[in-house]
């Protein structure tokens, strides 16, 4: 885990350092002229990114995933996914939420196109609402309730890998600790008794909450779960939010990283 | 035709809201409350009654965590 601590002395200096510079500055550089953002460029390995109505984090997860392969945005109402190699489902507050997280989106027409493509074994991640959605969509065990403590949490959290032998987290070792911060209302993850068993006898219990920092009481600590066959996962933190030093912490890329490499080394020559 | 759909958290399932409505209770001289569990109420107006409870389970419900009955006022 690496966090870059900012002392007030050191965000002057660097908001003053942002702003003569301009983008230069912000760590994110325009990936068309840069080699070591697009280390997988080469291989045409594209991402697919959804935007819903009420999406928020779509763009944050674009910019993650240009720093390791090529990303576009998809609309919900397309049922066409133009060729992409891999799915991200953003953060964010599809359709407002109404009725149940992820109850709506599931039956959006991009939605179908998704589903037809994990079951063929396409590579889909599911961030927060991402996950809500996958859950509600039936392509994830399981199903997110509202936090033990009813709040909004916005906070950095520790999370171990559980499972490093997956296309999501094949850039992590067993145990190690990743710093991504957590930002929502409905992150209680659940699973009936008999599916928690079957998830921890079958490796998809990918991510877990350190030890005491389980922060909305999910059952088992957990943080990310996958199918059974291991290319659609979820995950309530954001690792998008968790990619550049400015925020404090890149191990959120380390996710990207990890299915860009996987996917990319799969792509036919 | 009318209906109503009641839908709460399934037994065992933890509800928060119903147990912050519980602690409230008593603050105001309401004793002896136990096992509140806050759900929703959805009305619908209906051509067929007898498919209400498909909508429950494909959309009005997650199966999963909540329990639902389907009742005409």
């Amino acid at each position: 885990m690496k966090i870059t601590k900012w002392s007030s002395h050191d965000l002057a200096a660097r908001t003053k350092q942002i702003k003569e510079a301009g983008p230069k500055a912000w760590g994110v550089k325009p990936r068309a002229d840069d080699a070591e953002l697009r280390r997988f460029a080469a291989s045409e390995m594209r991402f697919g990114v959804v935007r819903f109505p009420g999406s928020c984090d779509e763009v944050d997860a674009l910019l993650a995933c240009r720093r390791f392969a090529d990303a576009e945005l998809l609309w919900h109402g397309d049922a066409d996914l133009r060729g992409v190699d891999a799915v991200v489902i953003p953060g964010g507050f599809s359709y407002g939420d109404y009725l149940r997280v992820g109850a709506i989106a599931r039956f959006s027409p991009v939605m179908g196109a998704i589903e037809d493509f994990a079951r063929s074994g396409g590579h889909v991640l599911g961030i927060c609402n991402g996950f809500q959605v996958l859950c509600e969509a039936g392509l994830l065990p399981g199903a997110l309730l509202p936090n033990t403590g009813l709040r909004f949490l916005c906070r950095q959290v520790g999370v171990e890998v559980v499972n490093p032998d997956t296309p999501f987290t094949s850039a992590c070792a067993p145990g190690d600790r990743l710093s991504i911060p957590v930002k929502h209302t409905t992150g209680r993850y659940y699973a009936p008794p008999e599916v928690l068993e079957g998830l921890e006898a079958h490796g998809q219990i990918i991510l877990r909450y350190a030890s005491k920092d389980n922060p909305n009481g999910s059952v088992a600590d957990i943080a990310a779960v996958s199918n059974g066959a291991r290319n659609v996962m979820g995950l309530m933190p954001h690792p998008e939010h968790a990619v550049d030093p400015l925020t404090g912490s890149t191990d959120g890329g380390r996710l990207f990283e990890s299915l860009a490499r996987h996917v990319a080394e799969r792509l036919p020559a | 035709m009318k209906a109503r759909v009641l839908i709460h958290p399934k037994e065992g399932i933890l509800d928060p809201q119903g147990q912050a409505v519980e602690r409230a209770l008593p603050a105001l001289g309401f004793e002896g409350v136990r096992e509140v569990r806050v759900g929703r109420l959805i009305e619908l107006e209906v051509d067929d009654l007898a498919r209400v409870p498909e909508m429950c389970e494909r959309l009005l419900a997650n199966p999963l965590i909540e329990d639902y009955e389907v009742v005409e006022p």
